[in-house]
């Protein structure tokens, strides 16, 4: 009796043991790429741009569009100058800084339906 | 009043205008270069006059338009957006024909304006009437509205876009004054490339400013609206139609 119930613990820990493992090896969502190319800070601490940046960008289009005020410090143009990727020169993509965050926050962004997603300086002139 | 101090008090006077003159001189200059925070002032309202006589049988306002702005086709003219088009007049009994760059005539009381149901089509202070693509529903009332049909309405994804234009599929669009230029203190680019390498026909300015070169001419010379029955008193006006 004692064999068996013994056979039915080893069996339970082995099984927990692979699920375990599994789970580790294969994580259900991928955690985003954050690859900041450029710049020494952003133009706010990243806590509140995480939360907030889209606030900002909501702000900062009223403004401009309405407005005509063209500050650069929180226009999408600067964004996407400072965070697009290196290699492709683009906000999108698997990488991208923007995408690969709201894929992971199943968020969907409509921001480059229209506005172009890629840096207009060449990654060779923009380095640091 | 004797005649030497009615003479010295003629001096003075000129004198007083001529310093009140320079600082309107140096305050037009200000105006044109506006620095990035301040806003669009109703004191502005910027215009076009279009000389027809000088207008030359070619097409580089409307090259020079959407190279500036990204705008590019698909090859379907159709649907294919345009911010700017050569319109060919013929007088039907004379022969006589004229050409002229037809876009939005950025009126004081614009129809698209009014029929927009969400304010998407809206004026800015300074008289440039403009489409806000992020509350465009795609309705295209503006596009039946507009007596000039300087509207378009983008039918197909849109890529490469310049990143001071922003066009996209389901919104409508059209000419801007290349306001992304003019908020530098730039002309647009129609009027660039017409003084450039057309009949340099097109001048740019602002019509509230009695010291432009733009205001002086409209006050001195002859000069008329497309539709002026409509009173709908356009930022673009024509001289010789």
């Amino acid at each position: 009796m004692t064999r068996i119930a013994a056979a039915i613990f080893a069996a339970l820990v082995a099984v927990a043991g692979s699920a375990d493992s599994g789970r580790r090896s294969t994580e259900r969502v991928p955690l985003p790429v954050i690859k900041i190319e450029k710049g020494e800070a952003c133009v706010a601490p990243v806590e509140e741009m995480r939360r907030n940046h889209m606030a900002m960008l909501l702000h900062q289009r009223d403004r401009t569009l309405r407005e005509g005020i063209r500050t650069t410090q929180f226009s999408l143009k600067n964004c996407v100058e400072c965070h697009a990727s290196r290699k492709t020169g683009s906000v999108l993509g698997e990488e991208g800084f923007c995408s690969s965050c709201h894929a992971y926050a199943s968020v969907k962004i409509d921001c480059f339906e229209c506005h172009t997603p890629t840096r207009q300086t060449r990654a060779a002139a923009a380095p640091r | 009043m004797t005649p030497e101090r009615r003479r010295f008090l003629g001096w003075t006077a000129a004198a007083a205008a001529g310093a009140a003159l320079a600082p309107g001189l140096r305050l037009v200059e200000l105006a044109l270069a506006r620095s990035p925070e301040e806003a669009a002032s109703t004191l502005q309202r910027w215009g076009l006059l279009i000389d027809i006589e000088k207008c030359a049988d070619c097409d580089v306002c409307v090259t020079a338009c959407h190279e500036e702005n990204g705008v590019t086709g698909h090859g379907r003219p159709a649907t294919d957006a345009q911010w700017i088009r050569k319109v060919n007049l013929r007088d039907r009994h004379t022969g006589f024909a004229q050409t002229l760059p037809l876009m939005c005539q950025h009126c004081e009381h614009p129809p698209c304006v009014d029929v927009c149901p969400t304010g998407a089509s809206f004026k800015r202070a300074d008289g440039i009437v403009l489409v806000d693509k992020h509350t465009c529903i795609g309705c295209r009332y503006c596009v039946m509205a507009c007596p000039f049909g300087a509207r378009s309405f983008v039918h197909e994804p849109v890529s490469g876009q310049k990143p001071d234009v922003p066009r996209g599929k389901g919104t409508v669009e059209s000419c801007t004054l290349c306001v992304h230029r003019v908020d530098r203190g730039e002309i647009p680019a129609c009027v660039e490339a017409c003084n450039r390498d057309g009949g340099k026909a097109m001048a740019f300015g602002d019509l509230n400013d009695r010291d432009s070169a733009i205001h002086r001419r409209l006050r001195t010379e002859p000069s008329s609206q497309i539709r002026a029955d409509l009173a709908l008193n356009t930022g673009v006006r024509y001289q010789g139609l």
